[in-house]
């Protein structure tokens, strides 16, 4: 692997360097578009065999790699700064998009056969505002299919994404072609999709920054829905200042989309500089203990957290603390345990509905035998169409909303929702007992874990997002960052939580934990791809 | 433990996804959709204050938040043809499907 390339740079070092006039866009696109060339691999793609040898050692983040479209807006940057134009403020930054956002007249799959061949008609809200920040879109990268999964591997794109710090591991999920991409130094930013963890898992588990925004503090226009209620699109980031950055460009209010909030947008870089004295950091019992169901009995049973990720959780406290925070320990989260089981109700209904237009008609697949009737056609080019996990989370949805069992599931999740929120509530309420500006946990029960390990069992896949999700039913902003590395060499990930658009703080605390943690060992080590 | 989908309410739920799926496949997420029941078994014994109210969307939509109504005029869309052109059979400004089977109402 070469010495440091200018697709190792920040996106921040980079917009300077650019606007310096000492690179170009086009150098800058010519050099993340070698990297992809020399980690990544073959793209994933539909019934592409066996995998090779070969195969094991790559990424393959790609799904599509927009390289002649990259070059057109790389150039338009050029020629802006040469006629002494404001590029704007990502000008010449290389990012990837999660395949489950449309791009005008790029193939948008969500990773899914039924969407093989859809051509996206117009671009998702957060992308073009990139891309008229000066962003230069390279490429749609891997995920799980719909976004259904923690570790990338239920795509029907293969060879699916692999993480870059051990190439025998799960990049995680479902935004694991984003977290890839960014860990490997193909693009320094990413946009991926959170709906119980799906960005800030795949960040722990490949050592980058990954911000889950507020509910409607960004814009879900042009995103392929999965969970309406609970999906946010947001950044993944080799830094805390470049997620802030890019939250920057892709945050506010859309007229596209009804949700997306009107509260007013802070200066997020420039609340990176403010420091943590003062600020009040928050830890939880609830969340240094990991909790799975008995299959045979249905009763909650608890396991201690890997004592690498608390030694990691408490050892970042301990430098907040340096730095001026106040630390307040015990905070009670009693609902977080039931984070997962609310999930598996509300998600599959919210996703058996969204996913009810995928029926050959209209857009996507169709398959038909000579003389079928439309029925005939609606089954075949579902069952052709939808990987197991997709059809898995429709009979899910479809029998936990049935008018019979409603009120025993969907009714009561939505109700023991209300209690997870009111634990966030309780604890960040400014003139409660605890007046935290964030809770501090770890982002994943474990680091990465093997591929094909887990993938097949639907409840443990799930239990990989239990320290995320409850921020999802909350809405409530959440953050994870590299947090060091455990005895195996795997990133771990550690995670903010914040109230309702405190985003700005989140990011805060963050970059003052990268600055107390500059120097630190872990720091230098890079991810096995770059060796 | 038993399973608390029965094979028949499984085939049903399946007639009413719109799927058809293989025998193996069909074993597969019976299986799986009988763990995910047994995971979410501990709803029931949440206790619940019946004046508990439902959470549809986590964040509170107050006021301030929310958009402005715009004015009630139309507007310009993205072009018909880009969106014509993703229909896997459209012909004389239509979309056609197969026939459509007769249903009896009861």
């Amino acid at each position: 692997m070469s010495p440091m390339e200018l697709c190792d740079l920040t996106a921040l070092e980079l917009v300077s360097l650019l606007k310096q006039k000492k690179v170009s866009a086009v150098e800058i696109l010519e050099s993340s578009l070698r990297r992809i060339g020399e980690v990544d691999g073959r793209p994933g793609a539909l019934d592409t065999g066996e995998l090779t040898e070969e195969d094991r050692a790559k990424v393959h983040a790609f799904i599509t790699v927009a390289d002649e479209r990259a070059l057109a807006q790389a150039t338009e940057v050029d020629r802006k700064i040469s006629h002494g134009e404001d590029p704007g403020p990502l000008a010449g930054v290389p990012f990837t998009v999660k395949d489950i956002f449309c791009v005008k007249d790029t193939v948008t799959t969500a990773a899914s056969r039924i969407l093989s061949n859809f051509t996206a008609p117009y671009t998702a809200t957060p992308v073009a505002r990139m891309e008229k920040a000066g962003a230069v879109m390279i490429g749609k990268v891997n995920l799980d299919e719909f976004t259904f999964g923690s570790s990338s591997e239920s795509s029907a794109y293969r060879p699916t994404t692999r993480n870059p710090w051990k190439t025998d591991r799960v990049p995680g999920g479902s935004s694991g072609g984003s977290a890839a991409s960014v860990a490997a130094g193909e693009a320094p930013l990413s946009i991926g999709t959170d709906t119980a963890g799906s960005i800030r898992q795949p960040a722990g588990f490949c050592g980058v920054v990954g911000l889950k925004p507020t509910y409607g503090r960004v814009s879900r226009f042009g995103l392929i829905a999965f969970a309406s209620s609970l999906d946010c699109p947001g950044p993944l980031a080799q830094t805390v200042s470049d997620a802030a950055a890019m939250l920057q460009v892709i945050a506010g209010h859309d007229e596209h989309d009804s949700t997306s909030a009107a509260v007013p947008v802070p200066d997020y870089m420039a609340a990176t500089q403010k420091g943590v004295k003062g600020m009040r950091i928050g830890l939880s019992p609830d969340y240094f203990r990991l909790t799975y169901p008995d299959l045979a009995t249905g009763e909650i049973k608890y396991q201690q957290l890997p004592a690498d990720i608390e030694r990691a959780v408490r050892s970042a406290a301990e430098k907040l603390a340096a730095m001026g925070a106040e630390i307040i320990e015990d905070v009670p989260m009693p609902n977080t345990k039931y984070g997962i089981p609310v999930y598996f109700v509300i998600s599959r209904v919210e996703a058996a509905s969204n996913l009810h237009r995928f029926d050959g008609v209209k857009y996507g697949i169709r398959e038909l035998e000579p003389g079928a009737d439309l029925q005939a056609m609606y089954r075949r080019t579902r069952n052709a169409g939808f990987g197991p996990q997709v059809k898995l989370r429709i009979l899910m949805g479809m029998y936990t909303s049935a008018a019979q069992y409603s009120e025993q599931y969907y009714q009561k999740a939505l109700r023991v929702r209300t209690l997870i929120r009111r634990d966030f509530d309780t604890i960040f309420d400014p003139n409660g007992k605890y007046r935290l500006d964030a809770l501090l946990t770890p982002t994943n029960p474990t680091p990465a874990f093997h591929m094909d390990a887990v993938y097949g069992d639907s409840v443990l896949m799930q239990y990989a997002d239990q320290l995320t999700v409850p921020g999802n039913h909350a809405g409530i902003p959440g953050l994870s960052l590299p947090g060091g590395l455990d005895d195996a060499q795997l990133p771990i990930g550690i995670q903010l939580l914040g109230a309702d658009y405190t985003e700005d703080k989140l990011l805060r605390i963050g970059r003052a934990f990268e600055q107390a943690t500059a120097n630190d060992p872990w720091r230098k080590v890079k991810p096995e791809v770059l060796r | 433990m038993n399973d608390q989908i029965s094979i028949e309410v499984f085939n049903r739920l399946v007639e009413l996804a719109a799927m058809e799926l293989s025998e193996e496949q069909a074993a597969y997420l019976h299986q799986q959709l009988n763990n995910q029941l047994r995971a979410i078994r501990e709803l029931a014994s949440i206790p619940i204050d019946a004046s508990l109210e439902a959470n549809l969307h986590g964040v509170p939509y107050i006021p301030e938040a929310r958009p402005q109504l715009r004015e009630d005029a139309p507007l310009s869309s993205i072009d018909e043809e880009s969106i014509h052109s993703q229909v896997p059979q459209f012909e004389d400004g239509y979309i056609v499907v197969p026939d459509i089977p007769h249903t009896t109402l009861k």
